[in-house]
């Protein structure tokens, strides 16, 4: 049963919204948003790869013999985040120095082989198009916001810039390991209470 | 059988696209890339040898060969004394190790060296960059000898945990130097040329 276009793409932002709904692809959320800055460029970096994968994908869903399709998902991946990580080193060097190891390893990012799996090996090329911006604008904004959470009362910046004065004491544990656990517990939270409400 | 070769044809098709891509993909973006390193992960590097130096040694960069290869020379002058700063690598744990060394063209000893890309293992290795007290202890050392570890039979001390970094960075100081010392006559006429 075919959906509307717009419906697969506006999946991505509530209803599959990926860290918090899928709960999946929690390394890279975890480990690199300690800052905005960081969220969001790890978020673009992934939503390139999963919208380009999605459509290549879709479009070789008949070339593709099943017994080999995850090999041939991962080939497919592994070659856009290589142009990624290429295209960051030559054009916004210091955001690929922060993100470092994490900008490879979104090869192995779940939501990327998942949405491959699960969708773009069984529908046509718009709906996966729509699927991939829709899920990669989701795990965008979901890793902007715990970013936000964790820079915000962790550091007391915004963006760098100072946001509460010099008078604020950061709860420097929210830009650690830990805080990043507790952050995302808090928004799953905070997701879980409005969708009861309503 | 007419399933496997279709298996094996389908992978070996996208792998070579996808080698071919990514092979152009690297051509196009080899020279940015370098410019991105130069400005991000070399000058910080480079400065730092020639600190007080009035020239911008990135901008006055220059290309020298040796006759292997070619070396990317970085002038300076601090106190009124030439320095040359240049670049050599060699294998560390992983991937190889790249250190600045600056020379005094004057006494032919070194004022100072650093890391600037490596792949070592973060926190470990990472530390021959990140912790400069290793480093610091090329000051002084002559270009014709640059001394080695105290394990190996010199005077420096080591990395704790991190041997084989601190036997690389100790080698590529070495190469620097040697490359340093066939270079002189022509860092030497460069130099006057600056100066007329």
């Amino acid at each position: 049963m075919p959906r509307p276009l717009h419906k697969e793409f506006l999946k991505g932002l509530w209803e599959e919204i990926p860290p918090f709904r899928l709960v999946l692809g929690l390394c890279p959320v975890l480990a690199v948003t300690m800052t905005v800055e960081n969220g969001i460029g790890m978020g673009l970096a992934t939503t390139f790869v999963l919208v380009c994968s999605n459509v290549l994908i879709s479009i070789l869903r008949n070339q593709i013999p099943p017994k080999v399709r995850i090999a041939c998902y991962i080939l497919v991946i592994a070659t856009f985040v290589t142009i990624v990580d290429m295209l960051m080193q030559a054009f916004t060097y210091p955001l690929y120095q922060k993100l470092g190891i994490f900008i490879p390893l979104i090869v192995v990012n779940c939501v990327v082989l998942g949405r491959a799996e699960a969708f773009a090996s069984k529908n046509s090329v718009l709906p996966s198009l729509a699927d991939g911006l829709g899920i990669g604008i989701g795990f965008t904004l979901s890793l902007a916001a715990l970013g936000a959470l964790r820079e915000a009362f962790g550091n007391g910046t915004l963006l760098g810039h100072s946001i509460f004065g010099p008078g604020y004491q950061p709860l420097t544990f929210l830009v650690e390991a830990p805080g990043a656990f507790i952050g995302l517990g808090i928004l799953l939270g905070l997701m879980n209470l409005i969708s009861q409400r309503r | 059988m007419g399933e496997m070769i279709r298996m094996v044809v389908t992978l070996a098709i996208l792998s070579a696209v996808s080698g071919g891509v990514l092979a152009g993909v690297q051509q196009w973006t080899k020279d940015p890339i370098e410019r991105q390193k130069l400005a991000n992960e070399k000058a910080p590097v480079i400065r730092q040898i020639l600190e007080g130096t009035e020239n911008d040694p990135i901008a006055d960069r220059f290309t020298l060969n040796d006759g292997t290869r070619d070396y990317l020379i970085f002038p300076g002058r601090v106190n009124n004394e030439p320095i040359m700063v240049l670049e050599d690598r060699a294998q560390g744990y992983s991937g190889d190790v790249h250190v600045m060394v600056g020379f005094s063209l004057k006494n032919d000893t070194l004022v100072g060296a650093g890391v600037t890309t490596h792949s070592e293992t973060p926190g470990i290795g990472s530390r021959a960059k990140d912790d400069p007290s290793f480093t610091r202890q090329f000051k002084g050392k002559k270009a014709g000898a640059p001394d080695s570890l105290r394990l190996d039979g010199g005077s420096l001390d080591s990395i704790s945990g991190a041997t084989i970094t601190a036997r690389a960075v100790v080698q590529a100081v070495e190469r620097a130097s040697s490359a340093y010392l066939r270079l002189k006559p022509e860092l030497e006429s460069s130099k006057r040329e600056k100066e007329e």
